[in-house]
């Protein structure tokens, strides 16, 4: 493992503490509407789809896949390592997608389409939710937990 | 009832000095670029009554925002009936848009319309800066939009464009040695350009030989921040008899926005915001792509002028690579003139303007070396933007 890299951190609030702490029990959540079962990110007050201002975090599988990706060389951040950036569209929803990194896998070894399963970066009191290619032993995710945990909650 | 876009002309322009690091003041450019422009349009600041630029004040990038529109206002002590500065809109476009509104609605006669940057002197030999990594200790804490993106150190326009163009090759097969033709199309240009900041010939080699800054992006993807200021004057139509050089009309504005307004969560990651906007445009006019003579697309990263060439129709969705290809088509002696300026990435990040400036010069045939041979530019079209923003003109010669 190399060291953790600088990051930038969430500046927390009222609106986005849920998703910024999520992974804190291991389970990344996004804001789902209690009416039409609709995933709202980023957060909004209400549901834009049906209009229901009953909305809550909800836990998702943390599957999904690598919808596109750059491997970013230039030094912002005084970071000297390649490194990727991925924009992960999640299992649960069409168009909901998190723009992430991806560890695990050589940057240079991404690709579009590539399945991908959540990991958390913990710093300070914000867990970063990242991404890792999905290990093939741990079965077939249409049949997995998550599915189970996010009707339980 | 006549589209309120033919009510109006821009009736001259104006540009200061540009270059790097030139550690002149942004109202010092500006008021350069604007004297220029109101005397080209046969006009005195007597007769300016209308004020509209792009950003506005606006905090952040260094050097990102010229003087809000107060500042020039005085500077030039204008008395004006209308006045407008802001950032939402249709992208930088949006200020002359909301000028050539003024101007049709009949609030203002005479707009002046400036976008003015001091980036290459703001970022001193610091380099470009990532939105959010301003100076001061302990670590930053970002919060609003830009929270959903800096934390995975996703800094740059450049990281979040250049998922667009991977998923673009991804879906149409799209090369990097197509992706190059745009920088190396618009260095070709800059080098009949004397204003342009990169003027060297570049060859394939050359753009491969520039260091990687995100994956597919070279250096020469990336356009360069620059000092200058841009002026143009939107005037009411009839002010065309008055002025002694042919004038460009406005033909019609692309302004829609549609789908999600994000980087990341907009529907479709090979186009973004310019789809709308431009097939927009063509809604409000009887011409069509095949009418256009030139082509004056942002590349503020080259992959933009290419969804750009798809958004107006130049090409069908997913057809800009084998389109530019080689690079024969968008060369000045070709079917469809690309950038003839150099664009943003050899001509400098004007932010926007450069493009409507260039669009006016080839209407009125006064491009000099660069000026599109063999027929005389009727129509050109104007892309700005990128990603969640865009705005399109469409632009007639009237002599």
């Amino acid at each position: 493992m190399t060291d953790a890299p600088f990051r930038v951190l969430p500046a927390l609030d009222d609106e986005n503490r849920f998703f910024w702490t999520s992974g804190e029990d291991g389970t990344l959540r996004f804001l789902r509407c209690e009416g039409c079962g609709y995933y709202l990110h980023p957060p909004l007050p209400r549901c834009p789809r049906c209009g229901s201002r009953d909305v809550a975090p909800a836990a998702v599988s943390g599957r999904g896949e690598v919808y596109s990706f750059t491997v970013n060389h230039h030094s912002w951040d005084g970071g000297t390592e390649p490194y990727a950036i991925v924009l992960v569209e999640l299992a649960e929803q069409e168009g909901l997608r998190l723009t992430t990194n991806l560890v695990g896998l050589p940057a240079d070894d991404v690709r579009i389409g590539l399945a991908v399963q959540v990991t958390f970066e913990q710093r300070d009191d914000v867990w970063f939710p990242l991404f890792e290619p999905v290990d093939p032993s741990s079965g077939d995710p249409s049949s997995g937990d998550a599915s189970d945990e996010g009707a339980a909650s | 009832m006549t589209d309120f876009e033919r009510r109006s002309i821009i009736s001259g322009i104006g540009q200061s000095a540009v270059g790097r690091r030139l550690g002149r003041s942004g109202l010092d450019l500006t008021i350069d670029a604007a004297l220029e422009a109101i005397a080209d349009a046969g006009l005195t600041t007597a007769d300016i009554d209308g004020l509209a630029t792009y950003p506005g004040s606006f905090p952040m990038p260094a050097g990102f925002a010229g003087p809000g529109s107060p500042e020039v206002q005085d500077a030039l002590r204008l008395e004006l009936n209308w006045h407008s500065g802001g950032i939402e809109g249709a992208a930088q476009l949006a200020a002359v848009v909301n000028a050539v509104m003024a101007v049709g609605a009949g609030l203002a006669r005479h707009v002046l319309v400036y976008r003015t940057v001091t980036e290459s002197t703001a970022q001193g030999s610091g380099g470009r800066e990532g939105l959010g990594l301003g100076g001061g200790g302990g670590a930053p804490k970002m919060g609003g939009t830009f929270q959903w993106s800096i934390p995975f150190r996703a800094y740059s326009a450049a990281n979040w464009l250049a998922m667009n163009a991977h998923r673009h090759f991804h879906e149409f097969g799209t090369t990097p040695e197509q992706l190059a033709m745009i920088a190396i199309n618009g260095r070709r240009n800059a080098g009949l350009n004397p204003k342009a900041v990169y003027r060297d010939p570049m060859t394939l080699d050359d753009y491969f030989a520039s260091r990687m800054i995100t994956t597919p992006f070279h250096l020469f993807d990336c356009d360069a921040p620059i000092d200058g200021s841009t002026a143009v004057v939107v005037s009411a139509a009839e002010h065309a008899r008055n002025v002694d050089h042919p004038v460009a009309r406005v033909e019609a504005v692309g302004t829609a926005l549609r789908g999600r307004p994000s980087w990341d969560q907009f529907d479709d990651g090979t186009t973004m915001a310019a789809r709308d906007a431009g097939a927009h445009l063509w809604t409000r006019t009887d011409l069509t792509p095949a009418d256009v003579d030139v082509a004056e697309l942002y590349d503020g990263f080259s992959f933009l002028a290419m969804t750009w060439l798809e958004a107006l129709g130049f090409c069908g969705k997913g057809e800009s690579g084998p389109f530019i290809e080689g690079g024969h088509r968008i060369a000045l002696d070709g079917e469809l003139p690309l950038n003839t300026h150099g664009g943003q990435l050899s001509a400098g990040r004007l932010h926007g303007f450069g493009f409507i400036h260039e669009a006016v010069l080839q209407l009125r045939g006064e491009a000099g070396a660069r000026q599109v041979p063999g027929k005389t530019v009727e129509v050109a079209a104007v892309g700005n933007g990128g990603g969640p923003i865009a705005g399109a003109m469409l632009l007639t010669r009237e002599a």
